[in-house]
């Protein structure tokens, strides 16, 4: 198992008057090449959850394993844990920092202690894998458009070559463009070069479309885990926890309420289309 | 003329050089004509970097124009003597909601901008009194911002804005950092103030579900003004908003991918009500 959750919990300001519990008795396994979304309302749990797959937050009760060990034993090495999960934080052009693209790509791979050689090799291969163009190599970070930023963020983390990518809303503030581009190299990250995806999201529409399993956090716990379909079926009890399906779920049940024979189980749009266009095919031959 | 109204407004950025050598202008808007009119609800799309913020910061005055007029409420924006009534006319409110919070108590930050411009303190409270119970933060008054949600430090920012007593509301993507419930909440606000108190809404905006409750749609690319019309008008072109890096509702796309395959329905379908209807027939009350 690549990562793993053993009964973890987490008190903030533990032993405190004011604790408060964010975490309660989490348990996951996530395996090698998985594209898992993790959604959940602002408060649920969700950002203290990602940061204790790498090291960022330590449990106050239970275990956190990467690739069978417990990351918290002593002596355990938690630079390597964190070149081994990589964390994209929100916003993480505001962590841009060098005169260059490329330089500022090479801060992780240097800090790794590799050659210099190395380092730029790495770097030059992360920036293509994000779909960033040779000619802006050079160019101050700073210039550079508000999406073309962000994929030079997430370049930074690719560069350490992580086994797994842990992204905060990506897309937060992107176009409509900007976002399917880089979820698409998200998703190609993943099925080209085996990196196990994680990705918050606030867009059920994007996790609908992308991931192949879905993690609902609410109130501290895990209250969903499963592919995207069978989790968007319990809608009625995620709008209970502030949360939505997809436009195309609340569709697909009215269409079967009104009489057409539609899959209720569909998500995205490419599915939706077939169902109805089977469904109208259907009611033509009564 | 309309409350808001631009004659071929352009505006240049200087772009500097080092040494303040070689500088560069860059067009970021070009020849846009606007009008609208007193109490209605605008939307204006483009993808990052078409120069809808720029646009957005004429309108009260935070940039002057380059090249041709803007007229709010009948005002010309260069005119100096009139910048504060203008800015009174047009509140804005931001991105980042912890980018326009000044105080350290929620009714004190809204007060902030009457007690500006003069406002004897027995009205500030009535005004501060009203413009919290208009966004429905009443409750919440005495609290600390950074106690607050996204949503709700966005719905503070409104009533900071509501304060001025504005004509005219611009929201620069500022729904952009909130999660599904709190961009609902935010809209919902400011559409209500539009229906009780005929204030005028300008909303920049990349959730294509936004835009369709906009009463009208202005389309830019490359600082230009590409498109005009009703939402209906504008989302009946899937190719063309593409083409601008743009998308249309789920629920419009798969009206449209069922139309292009022969399923018979309207151009523009923009809601699920909508869909459902051409797809099984009027609902007949039973």
């Amino acid at each position: 198992m690549l990562l793993e959750l053993k009964n973890v919990s987490y008190t903030y300001n533990k032993d405190t008057s004011f604790a408060v519990n964010a975490l309660e008795n989490i348990n996951l396994q996530i395996s090698e090449g998985e594209f898992v979304g993790v959604i959940g309302h602002t408060g649920s749990g969700k950002s203290t959850l990602i940061q204790h797959f790498n090291g960022l937050m330590k449990p106050t009760d239970g275990q956190v394993l990467y690739m069978g060990e417990d990351i918290w034993q002593e002596k355990y090495d938690l630079q390597a844990l964190r070149s081994g999960v990589g964390l994209v934080f929100q916003y993480p052009e505001n962590q841009l920092f060098e005169t260059d693209v490329l330089t500022d790509v090479m801060f992780g791979p240097k800090n790794q202690k590799l050659s210099p050689e190395e380092c730029r090799e790495r770097a030059v291969n992360a920036l293509r894998r994000v779909g960033l163009k040779d000619k802006y190599f050079t160019a101050s970070p700073f210039d550079l458009s508000g999406g073309q930023k962000r994929r030079v963020a997430i370049a930074g983390v690719l560069a350490m070559n992580p086994k797994v990518l842990i992204l905060d809303e990506p897309t937060a503030g992107l176009d409509p463009h900007g976002r399917d581009e880089i979820l698409g190299q998200i998703r190609k990250l993943r099925d080209e070069m085996g990196i196990t995806i994680i990705l918050v999201s606030h867009s059920m529409e994007d996790v609908a479309e992308y991931a192949d399993r879905l993690i609902v956090v609410n109130d501290g716990k895990i209250a969903f885990d499963d592919t995207p379909k069978a989790v968007f079926a319990h809608y009625k009890e995620l709008e209970a926890m502030g949360l939505a399906a997809p436009q195309i779920t609340y569709l697909m049940h009215e269409l079967k309420e009104r009489g057409l024979d539609v899959d209720i189980n569909a998500v995205t749009v490419s599915e939706a289309k077939k169902s109805i266009e089977k469904a109208l095919a259907g009611r033509k031959k009564h | 003329m309309g409350i808001i109204k631009a004659i071929k407004l352009g505006f240049d950025y200087i772009k500097y050089g080092e040494d303040d050598k070689d500088n560069e202008k860059v067009r970021a808007i070009d020849g846009i004509d606007i009008d609208v009119e007193k109490g209605s609800v605008i939307a204006i799309l483009g993808h990052n970097g078409s120069g809808k913020s720029t646009l957005a910061k004429h309108i009260n005055a935070l940039l002057l124009p380059s090249e041709g007029t803007m007229w709010v409420d009948g005002m010309d924006t260069k005119g100096e003597e009139d910048i504060w009534k203008i800015r009174q006319k047009a509140g804005m409110v931001f991105q980042n909601p912890d980018n326009q919070i000044v105080a350290s108590v929620v009714e004190e930050d809204v007060g902030f901008g009457p007690e500006n411009i003069g406002v004897p303190t027995k009205e500030i409270w009535e005004r501060v009194d009203q413009a919290l119970e208009r966004v429905g933060m009443t409750k919440h008054r005495k609290k600390s911002p950074n106690r607050l949600s996204g949503g709700q430090k966005q719905r503070v920012a409104i009533a900071g804005v509501v304060a001025m007593r504005p004509d005219c509301i611009v929201l620069d993507e500022s729904t952009a950092m909130l999660d599904p419930n709190g961009r609902k909440d935010v809209l919902d606000t400011v559409l209500d103030l539009n229906r009780k108190e005929g204030v005028t809404v300008i909303m920049i905006t990349h959730y294509m579900e936004e835009v369709t409750r906009a009463d009208f749609v202005y389309v830019m690319d490359s600082g230009k003004i590409v498109m005009q019309g009703t939402p209906r008008e504008i989302f009946s072109q899937v190719e063309k908003l593409k083409s601008f890096h743009l998308d249309v509702p789920q629920i419009t796309e798969l009206a449209y991918e069922l139309k292009k395959d022969g399923v018979d329905l309207p151009d523009g379908i923009l809601t699920r009500d909508e869909l459902v209807s051409a797809l099984c027939g009027e609902r007949t009350e039973e």
